[in-house]
């Protein structure tokens, strides 16, 4: 394969390096005199333009080729991740464009196509080593991002905090791919699973496990790896929270599914009651289970929207947690339409946070007191956003919660044995609804503070949140629009049945 | 054409969400032609059954990785139920009359709880039942929130979270049955006829009936209900009492005891106990409450716990008369509510009984005392009024089937009487004050156009049932012919 062909093969990740360029240039380029709010939008148009210059070249050139024996796998499934991913990145540049709180925006958004560059890559790889490079692309961009506010020192704190735990959490990785080279003799991820058949009592395989779920933990804030993502939630500008939350969520619970289900092949074990069997589906299970239980709980005392959000987030990990645990093809249909309707809901959250922002200056819930009576738009879609990470029907959040337990469910059949973990979830799912309901009695019972004007949004916000807001709804009612596309695209990649 | 039910009422409230926040008299209109539409369909569909026959509306597919379709039908139960909720929203709307306080947003939110609960009782597909199941919980907690008095936001999260929890236990059942039964739909008629293992039944009878069941307000798990209608406005009361605890006994009945009769069987004791201790508990405490509106909260308790022991005695006569249960006591309780809410409340300010019975309410809101006097001989059970019937025939069906629990049952019908003659005596015919003290407080303002007309609506509907119960009863026993009610000549009844 020569460079031109490599080229035209990452061709999507090319387009967008070179918009981050670009998009630099022209920031270079700007009289001194626009303002950076001018600047914001301009150059907001442009990552914009660009993600959509990347989405059409990925729509017109479908393709399924494996190249360099799995450092680049381009077919219908990690194409139409990268889809997906792309108009989540599309979204949060949307409601980021309105911001103030740097003067920089150029690179602002050049990070956030840098940082989706490396998601992108991720979700194409199906091999170790260019799992970890772009593992460390995304997270490094990630980083920065988390620290753009640099009046606030909670920002700083957050993303020190954020790359400290990120850094070790890359250590850890590391460590537990190099043992999975050592013991297969192999980096690509199935030729790993064929090095480790027949090792299945081995205690250094049990070592090179753990590492790499701890470091995968950390990546999706699962419990007790979960530390870092309340404050960097909370500290982070709220766009860079919103990318985090949503389009680095997809990629890396994709990879994370790729890794378990493809590298681990055959060492599975079982997480059912009573037939408990030593192998990763119990180790997920237990990490499941805590996050749901730790986040769902922790989240209820929150005072901050963020923080809530956070720990929510945490909660939701747990709920893809389970559906990476089922290992079979509907379970991964299952993550990738959970993943893709979190990241949608979670942005539009965001959006709504950042409205808020706008005007109060912080995020505490009392913030949001009577703003349905200011912002009657803003305020019905973060009552759809609510209601769908609470699951409620006929939202996509309810229909992504459905099937993952329809997906594990079925992994444990006939016996049901993995019922504790649904019932653990919907448990949980009610104390999620308590804290939910929290924040919309603000929005729609409380009283607003006397004579607090009507709250005025921006367009381009207003319209994506109205977008994310009917993108919720419609992914809710109507379903098979995104999920027939997962399933023909699982099936034409030959994982249906994985 | 039944399905204009939900659809009319999902037009009203996106009607409501467009009309301008101010215009008041153009939401109530919005909101009353809305109700009305559904309840002229419901009437329609009602006498277009022909009696034993199910009624399928539409079958389209709709979510086709799962198996899930849109089926709306209607047999005699769901009609009957259809048409409570016809009568309860159009009367809701009409005590509704004097809402200033948001006056748009409290309609489209009353409207899109009736049109989820149209939904629930068209639904035979297991997946959408559900859905309109659970999107009927959102728009009772802002009603309560929002618009409720007495500790509404306690009672509003406490009704919310009571409904989600039984609603996550019959999600968590309905999931294993369609695992559990390997058939690729969620198809109520399909479902009902796979064999579940006898095992499997054993534990998700009591997961789905109980999740149902705490919607219906089974004892113990009824303490949702009084907080709930206490703290909520008047028209939400009435839907609460008179419509949304039916959709918990529908559950039971269309869903648990359709799936699994085997456990129900195994079940049918346990679940007659508790709702002979319900009948006999929320009238004991009915007795003893000093706030009015809890008394009529407490007896829907106790007259909730009819309905299910009239489903678990597994005999057509028993079912009948948990059917007519329902209905009768959507219309009755909704009665009540509005005379304690709206009526007397709204003008007094107070629902303390000490405090009316020195009023002497007999003589300054005669209307409001005429009808409670009626609706609670209603709910009495007097012969002439529907209550009568529907619980004649629950006793019947309960002496076959569990002689001992029925005579206990009776115990509650002499306790009703009683709460019910304390209420009407303290509220209505104390005292009557002195002209003196009298002078200086200023007339209480009489029962206006609407409120009389949403009562003789449902007075009238509760005597033409009661004179005349064939009407509801032939359209209702012969639904149990179908093959949905197989377990019912299994089970030995008839």
């Amino acid at each position: 394969m020569n460079y031109p062909q490599l080229l035209s093969l990452a061709a999507p990740e090319t387009i967008l390096t070179l918009g981050a360029f670009l998009l630099l240039a022209v920031d270079l380029a700007s009289p001194r005199d626009w303002s950076a709010r001018l600047r914001f939008r301009i150059g907001g148009l442009l990552a914009c333009a660009g993600c959509a210059a990347a989405m059409i070249w990925i729509v017109m050139h479908p393709g399924h080729i494996n190249a360099f024996g799995g450092m680049l796998v381009v077919d219908p499934l990690t194409q139409l991740v990268k889809l997906v991913l792309l108009v989540l990145v599309l979204f949060a540049v949307l409601i980021s464009i309105e911001s103030t709180f740097t003067l920089h925006p150029g690179e602002y958004l050049a990070l956030i196509l840098l940082a989706t560059v490396g998601l992108m890559f991720l979700v194409s790889a199906e091999d170790v080593l260019m799992i970890f490079v772009s593992l460390e692309l995304t997270s490094l961009c990630l980083y920065v991002l988390t620290a753009f506010n640099k009046c606030s020192a909670k920002s700083a704190e957050a993303a020190l905090k954020y790359f400290l735990f990120g850094g070790v959490s890359a250590a850890f990785t590391l460590f537990g791919l190099s043992l999975l080279y050592g013991l297969s003799g192999a980096t690509n991820l199935r030729a790993i699973a064929a090095g480790l058949a027949g090792r299945q009592g081995d205690p250094l395989l049990s070592v090179a496990l753990v590492m790499t779920v701890v470091g995968f933990g950390f990546k999706v804030a699962a419990v007790p790896f979960h530390l870092w993502a309340p404050d960097a939630y909370e500290g982070a500008p709220t766009p860079s929270a919103a990318l985090i939350a949503s389009g680095s969520k997809l990629a890396v619970f994709f990879v994370f599914a790729k890794v378990l289900t493809l590298g681990f092949a055959g060492a599975e074990g079982s997480g059912a009651w009573h037939h408990f069997a030593r192998g990763w589906t119990p180790v997920i299970a237990l990490l499941a289970g805590l996050s749901m239980i730790l986040g769902n709980l922790v989240a209820i005392v929150q005072s901050g929207v963020k923080r809530l959000l956070a720990y929510s987030a945490i909660a939701h990990a747990g709920c893809m947690l389970l559906a990476v645990m089922c290992h079979s093809g509907q379970s991964l249909a299952s993550l990738v339409f959970y993943a893709a309707t979190y990241g949608l809901t979670m942005l539009g959250a965001f959006g709504v946070v950042v409205v808020v922002e706008s005007v109060a200056g912080d995020d505490k819930l009392c913030s949001f007191a009577g703003l349905s009576r200011r912002a009657p738009g803003a305020s019905f879609c973060m009552l759809v956003f609510m209601l769908s990470l609470a699951g409620i029907p006929p939202l996509a959040g309810f229909f992504g919660k459905f099937y993952v337990f329809v997906a594990v469910l079925k992994t444990g059949a006939p016996g049901l044995g993995l019922f504790w973990l649904v019932a653990l979830a919907l448990a949980m799912s009610a104390v999620s609804f308590y804290y939910y309901l929290q924040v919309l009695k603000q929005i729609y019972a409380a009283d607003s503070p006397p004579n607090a004007p009507s709250i005025r949004i921006p367009l381009l916000l207003r319209i994506s949140l109205f977008l994310l807001a009917a993108g919720v709804i419609l992914l809710g009612i109507a379903p098979d629009l995104l999920l027939g596309a997962i399933e023909r695209a699982l099936a034409a990649a030959g994982m249906d049945h994985a | 054409m039944l399905a204009w039910t939900i659809y009319s009422s999902f037009i009203g409230v996106l009607l409501l969400m467009v009309i301008p926040k101010d215009n008041a008299a153009l939401a109530r209109k919005v909101a009353i032609l809305s109700a009305l539409a559904g309840l002229i369909v419901a009437v329609a569909g009602f006498f277009q059954l022909k009696p034993g026959v199910m009624l399928h509306i539409s079958t389209r597919s709709w979510i086709s990785s799962l198996g899930a379709g849109y089926h709306l039908a209607a047999d005699g139960v769901s009609l009957t139920l259809v048409l409570l909720t016809g009568l309860a929203s159009v009367a809701g709307v009409l005590f509704s009359w004097n809402i200033q306080y948001r006056t748009k947003e409290f309609f489209a939110l009353y409207l899109a709880l009736i049109g989820a609960v149209y939904g629930v009782f068209l639904s035979f597909d297991l997946f959408l039942l559900f859905v309109f199941y659970e999107l009927a919980i959102i728009p009772k907690y802002f009603l309560i929130a929002i618009w409720g008095s007495h500790r509404r936001e306690y009672g509003a999260m406490k009704l919310a979270l009571y409904s989600f929890i039984g609603s996550a236990m019959v999600l968590a059942g309905l999931i294993s049955a369609y695992v559990v039964s390997g058939v690729h739909t969620f198809d109520l008629f399909v479902l009902a006829r796979q064999p579940f293992p006898h095992g499997f039944q054993l534990w998700a009878f009591p997961l789905v009936f109980g999740g149902f069941a705490v919607l219906a307000g089974l004892w113990p798990f009824h303490t949702w209900a009084p907080a709930g209608h206490v703290a909520a406005p008047t028209a939400a009361s009435m839907l609460l009492a008179g419509v949304v605890m039916k959709l918990g006994a529908y559950g039971c009945l269309r869903v648990a005891m359709t799936l699994f009769p085997e456990g129900l069987e195994a079940w049918k004791t346990p679940v007659a106990t508790l709702a002979v201790v319900g009948i006999v508990y929320g009238g004991l405490v009915a007795l003893v409450q000093r706030d009015f509106k809890f008394v009529i909260g407490y007896s829907s308790v106790s007259h909730m716990g009819f309905v299910l022991l009239g489903l678990a005695t597994i005999n057509t006569i028993g079912l009948s008369g948990a059917v007519l249960q329902m209905f009768s006591h959507g219309i009755i309780a909704g009665l009540l509510f509005a005379v304690v809410g709206r009526m007397v409340y709204e003008r007094t300010h107070t629902r303390d009984l000490p405090a009316l019975e020195a009023m002497g309410l007999s003589k300054s809101l005669p209307f409001a005392a005429v009808t409670f006097v009626l609706a609670g001989l209603a709910s009495m059970g007097l012969p002439g009024f529907s209550g009568f019937v529907a619980e004649l025939e629950i006793l019947l069906g309960a002496w076959r089937a569990f002689p001992s629990i029925a005579l206990v049952t009776g115990l509650g019908i002499l306790i009703s009487v009683a709460y019910m003659l304390r209420a009407m005596q303290k509220a209505f015919f104390g005292a009557v004050p002195s002209p003196v003290c009298h002078a200086d407080q200023p007339p209480l303002e009489p029962v206006s156009v609407p409120e009389r007309l949403g009562a003789a609506l449902l007075l009238g509907v509760a005597l033409l049932v009661g004179l005349y119960p064939r009407l509801l009863l032939d359209v209702i026993v012969p639904s149990f012919d179908s093959s949905l009610f197989d377990w019912l000549r299994k089970g030995g009844g008839r």
